[in-house]
């Protein structure tokens, strides 16, 4: 099986895994298969949306993250944090709160990630203006959706905004920051914390960059739990000043739906949801819709305060985001002594490493390189599909019947996984009993076949 | 050599660009040139929309072999009279409830000569018409 070269956050704990095949079911790439009782990825398919991780009943599903003692590994310890991080939090637990049990808790520096959006902001707006060719623009934001977008929209892949997104921004100015204080580079750890997978997977193996200033990632739920239970403790006697002066409210917002497409000039639209997005896409693809000079595309519902690890009810992540924003005054915050300078100060510094490098396609589609070829497996698949049911049962271990026949097309299957095949084989005496069982067995595990006792008595 | 048909129903235009979506999935699938893939379903999306908003009814016959794909297109309606005319960019008899739902700009046929390298209409008043194009896949 294919595990392609792609780093993923998302992992499936064999030893957990019932076999349920849920995850198979919602994969929006259907990278999902099940064999032997067990969920298998394809790793070449997989964008790390972790729509498997919402579904798996038992947690099997995994997001592999640094384990936080790492970060006594560094002298200066960052934290790098989202605002939905904040989000999490009921109104009543401060911002100062948070921050100041998040120093107890081992780190030296807290950051926002969404300080970035000052420098972005200004450099999307002046992309958009001189890159009118390839129109609509489709933001860098979301990594799921670049990572979409090369292996189901490679004709995309050029509309894709070369410029960095908020976090690789502010971990840059961070760096310099630090560095400008004298401290060495190896003394610096920046760990950021996560709403989601596919930010793991960006910062292990950056898309159109070579290497991330990043030293770890921190899964969000776990650090949420651990902060929420110290303020809890704390029962609120704080705090710390805060280090880091407040969010603008346009920054607050950014990683909301309709946080970016509100501060892009020309005709703008943002879609949240994987499913959502793909069908926006092939109506861009078709050229159905055109006169679009901007798009913002978010995998999660609601965007990253939907992440697949973010705790709070996203619909109130988002209402206390706005709150904050709203609330918003440039001068009420007092600066505090040992703060950051304004990451506005480095813009020249920051402006001349804000471009990414081309984005590749990376095709899951193509039945094979060469064209003759996949025009042969073509016809095998529409053979196969002759022959299959269309009823998308799942029970043959891949999600469609369509996927089964692309399956045994390349080499990955048989059609005697089909079980509406099994039954018309073992009718016409073509396939024994004894061998449609073991052709269970290699998909669904040998617990899943053997549970049969005595059913007269149910 | 592949071949593959679809059936387009005149006056349904939430169906138009079905057979340009099916066509743009297999040319994916066959790992055709993504810009290629783009020009032939442009091409074909404009003439699946004519036969929607022009004609009663027709029917697509699609060939692909590994040098060049061929598409035509057959329809029963109105027959263009002035093919000449009706190609220029901007000319539309489209009604104003059609142009209402964002067609009839009078860049269909334009576009499709843009998007393909051989073009070829033929068309019977009354009748019905039929437009054919090649775009090669080794240029
Ligand atoms: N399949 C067809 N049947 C009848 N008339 C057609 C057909 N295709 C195009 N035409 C005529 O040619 C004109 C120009 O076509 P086109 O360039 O696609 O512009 P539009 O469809 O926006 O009007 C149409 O307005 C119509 O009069
Ligand atoms: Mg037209």
């Amino acid at each position: 099986m294919e595990t392609g070269n792609f780093h993923h956050a998302l992992k499936i704990r064999e030893d957990l895994c019932i076999g349920c095949s849920h995850c198979m079911v919602v994969c929006p790439t259907e990278a999902i298969r099940v064999r032997n009782g067990k969920s298998v990825l394809f790793g070449d398919r997989c964008v790390d949306c972790g729509e498997c991780f919402r579904v798996c009943p038992v947690s099997a599903i995994i997001i592999d993250h640094d384990d936080f003692n790492h970060i006594f590994d560094y002298k200066y310890r960052v934290a790098l944090v989202p605002a939905v991080f904040t989000g999490q939090f009921p109104e009543d637990i401060s911002l100062r709160q948070i921050h100041s049990v998040m120093l107890e808790l081992g780190f030296t520096h807290i950051y926002e990630v969404e300080n970035g959006v000052e420098i972005l902001s200004r450099a999307i707006n002046d992309y958009t203006e001189s890159h009118s060719e390839n129109k609509p623009l489709i933001s860098s934001f979301c990594p799921a959706i670049i990572r979409l977008i090369q292996v189901k929209f490679p004709a995309l892949v050029d509309n894709i905004i070369r410029l960095k997104p908020p976090l690789d921004i502010s971990a840059h100015f961070l760096k310099k920051e630090l560095l400008t204080l004298g401290i060495p580079a190896e003394e610096i750890g920046i760990f950021y914390v996560t709403p989601c997978a596919a930010k793991i997977a960006a910062i292990k193996d950056p898309v159109g960059e070579s290497t991330s200033p990043i030293a770890g990632v921190i899964n969000m739920d776990f650090l949420f739990n651990k902060v929420y239970r110290k303020v809890k403790q704390q029962n609120g006697q704080s705090c710390a000043i805060p280090v880091s002066g407040k969010l603008s409210g346009k920054a607050t917002c950014w990683s909301l739906t309709n946080g970016e497409a509100g501060q892009v000039g020309g005709r703008c639209l943002a879609i949240d949801e994987i499913h959502n997005v793909i069908e926006f896409l092939e109506k861009i693809e078709n050229e159905e819709i055109t006169d679009i000079d901007f798009l913002e595309l978010r995998a999660c519902d609601e965007s990253c305060a939907g992440g697949v690890l973010t705790t709070s009810n996203r619909f109130l992540s988002v209402e206390r985001l706005r709150n904050h924003a709203d609330s918003y005054h440039e001068n009420d915050e007092p600066a505090h002594p040992d703060a950051f300078r304004k990451i506005t100060s480095e813009s020249e510094y920051l402006n001349e490493r804000i471009s990414i490098d081309p984005i590749k396609p990376r095709s899951i589609l193509k039945l094979d390189e060469n064209m003759a070829e996949a025009m042969k497996k073509m016809e095998k698949v529409n053979r196969i599909m002759q022959l299959l049911p269309m009823v998308d049962c799942g029970i043959c271990g891949a999600p469609t019947c369509q996927s089964l026949a692309q399956d045994i097309a390349q080499g990955e299957g048989s059609i005697q996984q089909c079980i509406f095949i099994q039954k018309i084989m073992e009718q016409k005496g073509e396939m024994s009993l004894d061998d449609s069982v073991e052709v269970m067995q290699s998909i669904w595990g040998f617990g899943k076949t053997n549970k049969y006792r005595d059913i007269k008595g149910i | 050599m592949m071949h593959f048909e679809f059936h387009v129903e005149g006056g349904n235009f939430t169906k138009a660009g079905a057979a340009s979506s099916q066509l743009k999935k297999i040319l994916k699938q066959l790992n055709v040139d993504p810009k290629i893939i783009k020009r032939i379903v442009v091409a074909l999306y404009e003439a699946e929309v004519n036969v929607v908003a022009h004609a009663f009814q027709g029917d697509i016959f699609i060939d692909i072999d590994t040098e060049k794909i061929g598409i035509k297109l057959v329809d029963q309606g109105p027959g263009i009279a002035d093919i000449e005319l009706a190609m220029q960019k901007g000319y539309s008899t489209a009604s104003s409830s059609v142009r209402e739902m964002g067609f009839g700009a009078g860049m269909g046929l334009p576009n499709i000569k843009n998007n393909s390298d051989e073009l070829k209409i033929t068309s019977e008043v009354n009748v019905g018409t039929t437009v054919e194009f090649v775009t090669y896949l080794n240029q």
